[in-house]
Parts: C-alpha cells; structure tokens; sequence
C-alpha cells in the first residue's frame, strides 16, 4: 500500500471513504512528517492539537454520514489567510501576537468541506519576493537538491514557498497559496508541484492579508491536476464579503479532466522565447507542445506585444496597491508597536521600520513614490495603461486560441544567496507569470521535467477567464504525457 | 530618474517610515536602479488608451445596504497593543 503521506488528496478520499485508515492516522502520519522535517522550516506555525481535533470531528462526522468534499484531509495553509484564534504573521515582525478573530472565507470553505489543518506555512513577508528569503521567520528549504552538488541550499520560489515545499516534501496532502504575479505558480514549478492560480474573482479574499488587491488570487497547491480540480471546487464561489468575487457558476472541475483535446487549439507566444532564455526551459517548452500535438491538439504561433512591458507594469502598479494596503499597520489596532517619541507620528515611522523587512520598505517607498503629486500620472496611471494593452494583447490571442503554453518560470530553484543582490534581477523570476496575472486570467503549473541537473521545472497553462475547465483537462494531458512520479531527495520517509 | 536624498526623505514621511542615516544613500540607489528601470514604459504609445485598474472580468454588483455584524468591539481591541475602556490608545494627539 502506498504510504499516508504519498497518497493524492483523490486517493486519500476513496481510502478514508473505504475505511482503509481514518483521518486521525492519516492527521497523524503527516504530523510526524512535519517534526522529522521541521529542518525545512516549512512552517510558521504547526498546529497539531487542532489537526487533532478536526480529524476526529471529521471521523465522528463520517460515522454519521455526513462526508464533504475535502472529508478529512489534512491540509496546510499559508499564513497570508486570516485562521480565526490562530496566530496569522503573513511572515511579518509587524504582525506579532495577531490572532484574528475571524476566518477567511476560502479557508472557512475548506474547513467546512472537512478539511484538517496542520498549520500555518512560511512565505515571503506579505508575499512580496520569489525566494521565500525575504521572511522574518527564516528561510525555507528546497526539498529538491542538485544532483552534483547537494550540499547546496536551493529556495523554494516564492512568495508561497512554504505551502509548495510542504506539499512536495509529503508534509502535507494538499496546501493554500496565493498569488499576485507568480506566487503560487513559481513555487509549484520550483519544487515539482502542481500550482493553479485561478481567475480574478473565482475566490474570495476575504480575509486574504492584502498585498495588491487588483491582482491577489488564493489558489490550491497540490501533487496532482485531479487534486488541483477538487480542492479549488471546494474552494470557489460568491462571497458577499469581497465585492471583486464573481457570480459565476461553480462546476465540477474534476468532471472536466476527459484527457480530450482534439482539435484544441494551443497558443504559443513567440515574445515568451526571448534571448537568454535557458537550452532546457526551451527544450521542455518544445517537448510539451509536441505532447500536445501527439494528443490531438494543434499549436498556433501567437504574439502577445506588450509582454515586455509587463514586468515594469507591474512593479509599478503591485507597489502602489501595496503601499495603500499596507498602511494599516500603524501600532494601533494589532502586532508590533514602537513606543518612539510619544508623538503620534514618531509611534507610526518606528513602528513600521522596525516591523517591515528590507523588500518590503522598498515597495512601500516605491509604491508611495508613483502615487505622489507630480508623478502619478507619469509613473502609476501610465502603468494602468499599459495595463489595458497587456489585457487587449490576451483578448486578442484568445480569439484564435483555447489556452497558451509557457514555461512556468525562467530558470530552475536557485540557490539561497543567489540573486540577493540587485531585486530588479530578483523581479525577473516573474516574466512568465506576471503578464496573466495582470490580465487577471487562470494560469496554471505543471510539473513537466527535470533539468539536468535533477532539479523540476513546470510548464503553464493560461487560460480564458472562468475557464479553469479547459486549462486544468489541458493540464490532466500533460500531467500524464510527463508521467512526473519523481520524489525529492528530502521528502518525508514512507 | 534618479531621487535625491530630500525626496526619499520626503516619501519615508509620507510612508511612515523611520529610515536610518546609514540606510539611506544605498536605498536612494536601489529605488532609483528601479524606477529607472519601470521608465521604458514611456517609449509605449497609449494614446487615447483607458487606464485599467482592475480586471473587469466580472461586473460589480449592488447590495442591498444593511447592518449584517457589528457589535462586537471587546473582540475587536483583542489584537490592539494598548487599549482602554473600548478603545484603541494611542500617544497624546492634542496638547
């Protein structure tokens, strides 16, 4: 039998449903991962007297018939949601102490479909950086190593670092990410995981940490494209709370991973196979498109102009929300606080030195800069527009195509100290996953490889908006033609 | 364009933010390097072009207005680092 912690979210439900095991010894099999692998640091907060509880809540439940779609499955959350009583720090010194009185809604599905939670995971501090480096709570350790060289520490990705080394490290079946320009996807991709990012809307963010409003999406981090399709199922819908979520129809996305796609038609941008752009990402790109052919499928060379400009787009416009979002934390209402002068002013600027890091000061100052008298137009309503003609460009192409194909991320995990120096060579991580995010369209990353170093590399799917459908039956033919089944070298024991 | 110290001076204000003597010259050449780098935005022709600032893949919808939680301010002050008598304390606003 495959071990506990090996198993898919799908096949942990038809083993709970069989009574081949119950929640509490599959609770407790990942727990045990979690200490024997507490060097990855993982998590912020690990919280097994409640993963405890809820599973044998979820047992008794069971027992009484009464099973919900995630019924008993042990699962980790980033620490950007809101978990009511529990201590939620988005990795931030300025979030001290806080236990928010109040669920996230997406979180408060999830539990009430029955789903468990182990705990609370680390990631860039308020999700701002790709390498999972900029947390107050510590780095987190790629499970993956270097063939050659495997004394060398490789991030996660980020900014949702944590929940992707948990998920491919067997810490856990499944985990919560968010993303606002790669966060979910890069991670996925770097530690071989399956990462979707869904559409603008399709999830609530309420109680969502907010870093950009206009582009943060919760999304699920998984092992597989069946386990991506159930939990984001279980986490979708309306919410009266956020007034950007979508009334839209929630569907089965499981039903829709048929592995059909005669006929589809797949996009390639030929503004994504820029100069520099390493032999293995492209050789991996190429081999994905054949798969795609060999399925049935037809690939289309498109062009998306404006793909250039994405990046500075966004590291105009993310700052800008950021900087307004993060106001709030001032000394007064939680977390840290700075006695200072006793000035009002001076309790606010020591406060908020102290409890930011070094990324997240400069986005704040970069943030608050665009959106000055004198420079607004030129810096932050210029950026809006270029905005809109990254938008039209994704309009434009999906009237000739179903989805696009990418590479998920630039490069394979880099090394921790890597990339440190200059954050405009950091930013670059995201050349791939910003321009979706900006046009606010479901993107999702399949780990489709390994680089010859050993190391995974993901392959992303961009879809229509709402249609996570086609995107994830898309990803269901790759997963399979990829056949990825490695385990990293640092997973939990079996 | 590069910043000069009076303007990064001026935003930390604005932000909030209390930055050191020493941390100040290499931050005016970080923000610089990246506001440097966010102007090849000006060589993109966005003539008569409408500023996005969301995604409008769905509309926004109307609610009806009414009163749906509140009440609660004991679990509200829970987190706050210093309160009193239902509020928030803060350092002597006016003298």
């Amino acid at each position: 039998m495959t071990a506990l912690v090996d198993l898919t979210l799908a096949d942990a439900r038809i083993g709970l449903n069989r009574g081949d095991f119950t929640s509490v010894e599959l609770t407790e099999a990942h727990l045990r991962a979690i200490e024997r692998r507490r060097f990855l640091n993982a998590f912020i907060t690990e919280t097994p007297e409640v993963a405890i509880a809820q599973a044998h809540a979820s047992d008794r439940r069971r027992r009484a018939g009464q099973v919900g779609a995630m019924e008993g499955l042990p699962i980790a959350i980033k620490d950007i949601f809101c978990t009511e009583g529990l201590l939620t720090t988005a990795a931030s010194h300025i979030l001290d102490g806080f236990r928010p009185p109040y669920e996230a809604t997406v979180s408060a599905r999830l539990r009430a479909a029955g789903a468990v939670t182990l705990g609370k995971t680390n990631m860039d501090e308020f999700a701002m950086g790709s390498s999972n480096m900029t947390s107050y709570y510590g780095s987190v350790l790629n499970p993956w190593q270097r063939h050659s060289a495997p004394e060398i520490k490789l991030v996660p990705g980020g900014s949702s670092g944590g929940s992707a080394a948990a998920v491919a490290a067997r810490l856990c079946l499944a985990a919560m990410g968010t993303d606002t320009g790669g966060s979910i996807r890069q991670p996925s991709s770097y530690c071989g995981i399956v990462g979707l990012k869904p559409t603008y809307g399709r999830c609530s963010r309420w109680g969502l940490i907010a870093f950009a409003s206009s582009l943060d999406q919760a999304g699920p981090m998984t092992r597989t494209i069946r386990d991506s399709a159930l939990m984001l199922g279980a986490m979708s819908g309306y919410d009266s709370k956020d007034s950007t979520s979508a009334q839209v129809p929630v569907p089965d996305f499981e039903e829709a991973l048929t592995g059909e796609i005669h006929g589809l038609k797949v996009g390639v941008p030929c503004e994504y196979r820029s100069e520099g752009l390493s032999p293995e990402i492209v050789a991996l790109w190429d081999q994905g498109i054949r798969w795609l052919k060999a399925a049935g499928a037809e690939s289309i060379e498109i062009s998306l102009p404006h793909t250039q400009y994405a990046l500075a787009t966004y590291y105009i416009l993310a700052p800008a929300e950021a900087s307004s979002n993060l106001a709030r934390y001032d000394g007064v209402r939680y977390g840290l606080r700075k006695a200072g002068n006793s000035s009002l002013n001076d309790m606010y600027m020591q406060t908020r030195a102290a409890g930011f890091g070094q990324e997240v000061q400069r986005r704040v100052l970069i943030g608050t800069y665009v959106l000055s008298a004198g420079y607004y137009d030129a810096y932050y309503l210029k950026a809006q527009k270029v905005r809109t003609l990254i938008i039209r460009d994704f309009q434009q192409a999906f009237k000739t195509v179903d989805v696009i194909l990418t590479p998920t991320a630039p490069t394979p995990a880099f090394a921790m100290g890597e990339q440190m120096d200059d954050p405009i060579i950091m930013y670059l991580n995201d050349i791939f996953t910003v321009p979706t995010s900006l046009a606010g369209l479901p993107g999702l990353s399949v780990p489709a490889g390994l680089s010859p170093e050993g190391l995974p590399l993901g392959l992303q799917i961009i879809g229509r908006p709402f249609d996570e459908q086609t995107v994830l039956k898309v990803g269901g033919v790759l997963e399979t033609a990829a056949c990825f089944t490695q385990r990293p070298s640092l997973a939990a024991a079996t | 364009m590069s910043l000069d110290k009076a303007t990064v001076r001026a935003i930390a204000f604005l932000a909030r933010l209390d930055i050191s003597e020493e941390a100040i010259e290499p931050l005016i050449e970080e923000l610089s390097a990246i506001l440097h780098w966010t102007e090849k935005l000006q060589e993109v022709d966005t003539t008569n072009v409408e500023p996005a600032s969301y995604v409008s893949v769905s509309k926004l919808y109307w609610r009806e207005d009414f009163i749906d939680c509140g009440g609660y301010a004991e679990t509200v002050l829970t987190n706050a680092p210093e309160s009193t008598k239902g509020f928030f304390l803060v350092p002597k606003v006016v003298d």
